[in-house]
């Protein structure tokens, strides 16, 4: 049994690629050509190089000592909000900015929600002088305005998207609409693990230097490669997929993927779609998404705007129907109250996002010598306005 | 045979009219219909609206979402349509996004289409690939006939596979866009016309994206067997409303 993609892209009965025609070359043309590229040795260089001493890897497995007291379990967590911009965003940007050099495209399209992976873009975009234009949401872009100044800063064109809920699943609707008016010049970076093949499989690759980085640091710390559990919030997706991506196949290693319950599973005002989602096409890609009854889309809600995503990636609708995976839902309150915490326990304040992951341990109990890796996927710098208003700080 | 396949053997050139159902108002769909035959149109898409249009442009996609805001779903659709048949004789498309087709069944859906008397589909996040593996059989089974889009980016080998899979027209995008953004042909654009008609392809060729008046009309039909109007229609309904339907359609054609 493999959770990996097939050569069509379909993880199971989700993935592939379901796209308009105006959209068929520029996907057909990356397709064919992003694993010989990845194989390339000049590509492995270059991008092994930049992750190494521009992005800053290997980012640490931290043992978090008095969070693992608290919880009665040893947890460590992997930094990649030690990452340069802040999260994990940027493994996937190095590797796709160099994918796009290497099929020649001169312009770049991204679309972003907490606006993570709308900075990491356009820090790549800068670092090898590429046209950047970011789409976010309008409400997106009035809570994370911190990251819209560094888009800024950093050269980027930042586009509102005005329609829908004018947020991450609108700004992903223009940023294909970009690219099916500029189907030659311009390659569009998708910060997750979503969209139409070959994206999913493609972001899990770059983005599965955490586990490999797991591996080989927990053999150092612990003796073995294989924790007993990997923790990852999901959105989209890309952080878990990385921190699953060499574990997916060893059934040894359990996988705990962490979903925005928003307001609670029924309010109304969730993100969690494992719960909540039916299969359905977004974005190009057949996975399980949150509709009507009538195939429309519904407009998610999380206090973390990284998390409010509308469908999963389709490696986790795999996941999630094979019973490979856990999906734990946390409300905004759960996270807000463990974002809270790893600040006192740890000196780490992390995006909110991650909170999401942390706060699991409150209910999902583990044995006294389980070693938990849980993937803090970014720092919460970013959220500090959320945090604020939230805490009264 | 097929209502699109008798209307493609006659001798001139096809206008064809998309509008949204629900688009202005909830209970157009039928009035809306019927004006279009009667000024003369050859044949109708009927788009089923959807709150992620995405290879759609910001007039279409904002008669969707008023669609929507008004009520509108699959089911009163099929209500609307109930008695259509009765009452005109002109070429009926639906043209959608698939996640609300698969939320209906496929196979329901296409059930539904035949006992309304829809004579086609045009489903742009459909691949042909995923049509051919998957649907194609069902579609044949109910009559449906399956309308597939070319741009100018479409390789020759993909265009001739297109061909071999389609059973009316081919729907021939005029440029790398979405719709309605486009404003009259270049050389480059004509060239690609006439190079698409220079593949003597077996199903006829009718253009859509940027066609908004008589001349845009003209220059897309000069190679192609018809052309299809999206945007400035919604775009005439939306300041004009329903009333104004046959002057468009006239403007159009160039009718006096």
């Amino acid at each position: 049994m493999t959770y990996q993609a097939d050569e069509k892209g379909y993880y199971g009965e989700f993935g592939g690629a379901y796209i308009p025609e105006m959209l068929y070359p520029n996907v057909e043309e990356l397709r064919s050509r992003y694993l010989d590229i990845m194989k390339e040795n000049s590509f492995q260089k270059e991008f092994k190089e930049l992750l190494k001493e521009y992005v800053g890897r290997p980012t640490p497995l931290y043992y978090a000592k008095r969070f693992s007291e608290k919880y009665g379990t040893k947890v460590y967590l992997k930094r990649e909000d030690l990452c340069h911009t802040g999260a994990h965003k940027v493994n996937n940007t190095v590797g796709q900015i160099l994918m796009a050099k290497k099929l020649g495209k001169n312009r770049i399209i991204a679309e972003t929600g907490a606006g993570q992976h709308g900075v990491a873009t356009a820090t790549v975009c800068a670092l090898m002088g590429i046209e950047c234009i970011v789409y976010m949401g309008e409400i997106d872009i009035e809570r994370q305005a911190p990251n819209v100044a560094r888009m800024k800063m950093l050269g980027a064109k930042v586009v509102p998207a005005k329609s829908g809920s004018r947020t991450l699943k609108d700004a992903t609707n223009e940023a294909i609409r970009d690219w099916i008016n500029n189907p030659v010049d311009t390659h569009y970076i998708i910060g997750s693990v979503v969209g139409p093949h070959p994206y999913p499989d493609m972001v899990a690759r770059f983005q599965s230097v955490i586990s490999e980085e797991i591996k080989n640091q927990l053999k150092e710390k612990e003796g073995t490669e294989n924790p007993d559990f990997v923790v990852a919030c999901v959105g989209g997706g890309s952080n878990a997929a990385g921190a699953y991506f060499h574990y997916l196949d060893n059934p040894e290693v359990g996988i705990i993927a962490v979903e925005a319950a928003g307001k609670g599973i029924d309010s109304g005002e969730s993100a969690a779609t494992s719960a909540l989602g039916k299969v359905g096409i977004i974005h190009g890609s057949k996975t399980l998404l949150m509709q009507t009854g009538d195939g429309q889309i519904t407009e998610p809600y999380s206090i973390s705007a990284g998390l409010d995503y509308p469908g999963v990636g389709p490696m986790h609708a795999n996941l999630f129907k094979s019973g490979r995976g856990e999906f734990i839902s946390i409300t905004d309150e759960a996270a807000m109250k463990a974002g809270l915490e790893l600040a006192k326990l740890e000196g780490i304040i992390p995006a909110i996002e991650t909170s999401h992951a942390l706060a699991i341990f409150e209910d999902r109990k583990f044995k006294k010598d389980d070693i938990v890796v849980v993937n803090l996927s970014g720092r919460g710098d970013k959220d500090l306005n959320t945090y604020i208003d939230y805490f009264n700080l | 045979m097929n209502r699109i396949q008798q209307k493609l053997q006659e001798d001139h050139k096809l206008l064809s009219i998309y509008f949204t159902a629900g688009f202005p108002a909830i209970n157009d769909t039928e009035k809306i219909i019927l004006d279009l035959e009667k000024s003369g149109v050859d044949f109708i898409e009927i788009g089923l609206p959807f709150s992620d249009p995405l290879a759609d442009g910001p007039t279409i996609q904002e008669s969707s979402t008023k669609a929507l805001k008004n009520g509108m779903t699959t089911n009163k659709l099929f209500d609307q349509l109930k008695s259509i048949r009765e009452k005109v004789e002109i070429p009926l498309v639906i043209m959608g996004y698939f996640n609300p087709i698969l939320q209906y069944g496929v196979e329901n859906f296409c059930k539904k289409c035949q006992e309304t008397g829809i004579d086609g589909l045009i489903i742009p996040d459909l691949p042909v690939d995923v049509y051919h593996e998957e649907y194609q059989e069902l579609f044949a089974k109910y009559g449906l006939l399956n309308i597939f889009l070319i741009t100018p980016q479409t390789s020759e080998e993909r265009i001739r596979f297109i061909d071999s899979v389609s059973k009316g027209f081919i729907y021939m995008v005029s440029s790398a866009s979405v719709t309605g953004s486009t404003s009259g042909f270049g050389e480059e654009t004509r060239n690609y016309f006439k190079r698409i008609n220079d593949l003597q392809l077996k199903n006829p060729q009718i253009v859509g994206f940027g066609i908004k008046d008589h001349d845009t009309f003209k220059q897309a039909t000069e190679y192609a067997k018809g052309a299809i109007i999206g945007s400035a229609f919604i775009k005439n309904l939306n300041e004009k409303g329903t009333s104004s339907i046959s002057e468009f359609v006239k403007n159009v054609k160039a009718l006096t």
